[in-house]
């Protein structure tokens, strides 16, 4: 398959070396080869591949695999490794002035989504108790001083515009009015622009010099091929960046893109624009996004997600209810509502480890994770009386097709949901029963992990 | 505050709530200036930009020529490293072929149609017997070509009754608007009364950017507000363009990630509405394409080929370093034609692609 992430590519690679015992260098060689052509496919650059390839080859034919006891593993471990590093390492954060306002000046191509990042970023810094301002410096654009402050109203940061101005003067009175309004970050917008584009470049130069930025952003499209690196390059000559943020990290694009402007700019990824709401803006952390590419699962940030989004209260009030096999319909309904508001079901499922192979494996795609179907059954509980949640074997016939009809489903899905519920509550009256006998008997569950 | 409400008062007309608005007009300058200078000049700005814009095109420039021009830069990128590489190599060994698939794999061609083309090379140099690495760059503008031109016919599709109707999709950023406002200027310059749908009814201020683009050109948009159904705008516009008799309706929706199924469910849905008014409608469904976009637009044009049908590609902002080598991917593992090719920022800047040509231009 042609579209196969590249984490896909890799694991079957790495699924024929794992059953070796001993790995020969023809073995580390076709695997390379797979590593290499995999990483093309990414539209990771061609000559940072290069090097890369050649590094973890050179681990790899080492002692430290051929010595080792699973190889295989090995290899996928310095894989890993040098794609973390390639990406830059450790995690990295927005420098701010000792002396606010911090400026910060956001570059790009045209179409990157420099206008809504600024406004993710207005966000994401008020959240951290920042007054940021928003500065409208694209004057090219038709309606984009429009856009940012819409955008600018729907974060409620006030917005700096004085029309078609000249940017330089323009970012010169913004810094103005930040510090007379005690606004401690300024966030310049300014135009997309080729990198190839003199007389834009030079004001970009210009707006420098005038805003003296403490952070000078270049935001990367995730899905840019091969041209991502000269994009990278140009900018960083003309105007010395201190970090990027790649958008659109929402899509199927592999990021190769990542991988190559952290290696030509030099400069860390500091935030990855996750989705179209302006809170999706998060910080950018090269190990995880390492091990997402490797199909390791990315648990880090699921269960970042999963604090941020249960209510602890809520949770606690479940496991006493699941310890006392008291659980409802209406407590299922009440936990998939709370899955449900940590994000798309299928962004979850990437971020399990050996999920994507176990997908690959069943040849099962996106939209067998049918959010609807997950809607359906939501329906069908919602269909109920309270009293049905509480107990279902209380379902008789017509009571099941009343709520087939409230919910516009059909009997049988009524009777599936019910037939699933008994069985899980079944299972988790084991779980619990164990448990008990576990303390009892002081032999502790066993988990299947 | 007394300067504040004045300033209120001023923009009691915009949409947009002003008031966060109403601090940017205290900076240090003086009073009047600031409030002229703060005035939303969005709205008054395009008359102006209107003349400015249109007039430095220079027409007398030939199509093969502006195209050139534009492609100057995929051009010496490609040309110039396969010529090095002719004048460097002396011998047809296998570093040549290695290095000839670098150059085309760094012109986002794709692993797959670059191993195909340099192994279809290999098979023609020994088939020619050629020895000489100079006869090699024939051969590729050949292979190049064999692929680039397809049965398929490269115009856009009318409609046998007008209105011929466009739909416009494509991911965020792409630069449909932009296709759509210089495509709506050939229309215009062509003599066809020409409707826009402002369809894109999520992305704040698209449908401004729209109006603006479409004062410049001097065509009609049909428009509702911020965060109307798309489906609505859509069902409007249809029917205006029937009647107001129009020759051309084209259709601006959002950009949308090809991977959120239920915007591609949306984007299904806005072409049943004109399906149900026109049956033979849209007579065309144009994929924008980023040409800086690397091996995910293989992805995206599959995508949205399943939800709207795609019938053609337009293939943008290949004024700049990005290579184009996409374009030989998507023709290559895709039955979709490559229809136009944005190649500039001023309205005349959009051409029909031309394969022979293109290639032409690209070893010219």
């Amino acid at each position: 398959m042609v579209f196969e992430g590249l984490s896909g590519r890799l694991q079957d690679t790495f699924r024929k070396l794992k059953g070796k015992g001993k790995l020969s260098e023809d073995d580390v060689n076709r695997a390379m080869r797979e590593v290499r052509l995999a990483l093309l496919e990414a539209d990771v650059n061609f000559k940072i591949v290069k090097d890369f390839v050649a590094r973890v080859k050179e681990r790899a034919v080492g002692q430290e695999v051929l010595t080792s006891l699973t190889p295989g593993q090995q290899v996928v471990k310095i894989v890993y490794e040098e794609l973390a590093e390639l990406m830059g390492g450790e995690q990295s954060r927005l420098n701010l002035a000792s002396r606010p306002p911090t400026v910060v000046m956001m570059v790009g191509l045209q179409g990157a989504g420099k206008t809504t990042t600024c406004a993710k970023l207005a966000r994401n810094l008020q959240s951290q108790g920042k007054r940021p301002l928003l500065v409208a410096a694209d004057i090219y654009r038709p309606a984009a001083i429009k856009q940012l402050q819409v955008l600018g109203e729907q974060v409620n940061c006030p917005v700096f515009s004085m029309g078609q101005e000249n940017p330089v003067n323009i970012a010169r009175a913004a810094v103005e009015n930040a510090r007379s309004n005690n606004r401690d970050v300024v966030i310049l917008d300014t135009a997309g622009r080729l990198h190839i584009n003199e007389e834009l470049m030079n004001e970009l130069t210009n707006i420098k010099t005038e805003a003296d930025p403490h952070e000078i952003l270049l935001v990367v499209d995730a899905m840019t091929g091969q041209d991502a690196v000269n994009v990278a390059e140009s900018f960083n000559k003309q105007l010395g960046l201190t970090g990027v943020v790649l958008t659109k990290l929402d899509g199927d694009s592999r990021g190769g893109a990542a991988l190559s402007v952290k290696a030509v700019a030099g400069c860390p990824i500091k935030f990855a624009g996750m989705g179209e709401k302006l809170d999706n803006l998060e910080p950018f952390h090269p190990d995880r996004m390492a091990s997402r590419i490797l199909g390791m699962g990315d648990v880090l940030s699921l269960v970042e997600k999963a604090q941020a989004n249960i209510n602890q209260e809520k949770a606690r009030e479940l496991s006493q209810k699941i310890m006392q096999q008291e659980f409802t319909l209406e407590d299922f309904l009440d936990q998939l509502q709370q899955v449900r508001s940590m994000g798309p079901l299928e962004d979850l499922f990437s971020m399990i480890p050996g999920f994507s192979s176990a997908k690959q494996l069943q040849g099962l795609k996106g939209e067998d994770f049918d959010e609807r179907e997950i809607g359906h059954i939501e329906a069908i509980i919602q269909s109920m009386t309270p009293e049905e949640r509480r107990n279902p074997t209380m379902l008789n016939g017509s009571r099941k097709k009343r709520i087939a009809r409230g919910s516009g489903t059909r009997v049988q899905d009524v009777n599936r949901l019910v037939k699933q519920f008994e069985e899980s509550r079944k299972l988790m009256k084991q779980f619990t029963d164990m448990g008990k006998k576990g303390k009892k008997g002081k032999k502790g569950l066993r988990l299947p992990f | 505050m007394r300067f504040l409400d004045r300033f209120r008062k001023g923009r009691g007309k915009t949409e947009v709530e002003p008031v966060v608005e109403a601090e940017p007009a205290v900076p240090a300058a003086s009073d009047e200036t600031e409030s002229e200078i703060s005035e939303p000049s969005v709205q008054i700005e395009p008359e102006e930009v209107t003349v400015s814009d249109l007039e430095p095109v220079k027409k007398k420039e030939g199509l093969f020529a502006r195209l050139k021009k534009g492609l100057t830069k995929t051009r010496e990128n490609i040309t110039e490293k396969v010529e090095q590489l002719i004048k460097t190599s002396r011998r047809l060994d296998e570093d040549f072929f290695e290095e000839l698939e670098a150059i085309l794999i760094q012109a986002d061609v794709g692993v797959n149609t670059t191993l195909e083309l340099v192994d279809s090379l290999r098979q023609g140099v020994k088939e020619q017997r050629l020895t000489e690495v100079e006869d090699v760059k024939g051969l590729i503008k050949e292979e190049i070509a064999a692929i680039m031109t397809t049965d398929r016919d490269n115009s856009l599709c009318l409609a046998a009754e007008p209105p011929t109707i466009i739909m416009v999709v494509g991911v965020n950023g792409v630069g449909k608007t932009t296709t759509i406002a210089k495509l709506a200027y050939r229309f215009k310059q062509e003599g066809s009364r020409t409707i826009i749908a402002a369809a894109d009814t999520f992305r704040a201020a698209a449908i401004d950017q729209l109006q603006i683009w479409a004062d410049r050109v001097g065509v009609e948009v049909i428009k509702h507000q911020e965060g109307a159904d798309p489906g609505a705008v859509v069902f409007d516009a249809v029917n205006a363009a029937r009647s107001r008799q129009a020759d051309f309706l084209i259709i601006d929706t959002a950009g949308r990630l090809h991977t959120k199924s239920n915007l591609m469910d949306e984007i299904a849905k806005v072409k049943r509405v004109i399906q149900r008014e026109y049956p033979d409608g849209p007579h065309e469904v144009l994929l924008v394409l980023d040409a800086t976009t690397g091996q995910n637009a293989i992805s995206q044009a599959k995508e949205f080929y399943q939800a709207t049908g795609v019938t053609g590609i337009a293939l943008t902002k290949l004024d700049g370093t990005a290579k184009g080598g996409i374009v030989i991917a998507i023709t290559k593992e895709l039955d979709i034609p490559v229809k136009l090719i944005g190649i500039g920022e001023t309205l005349e800047d959009l051409r029909e692609f031309d394969a022979a040509e293109y290639v032409e231009a690209l070893f010219a």
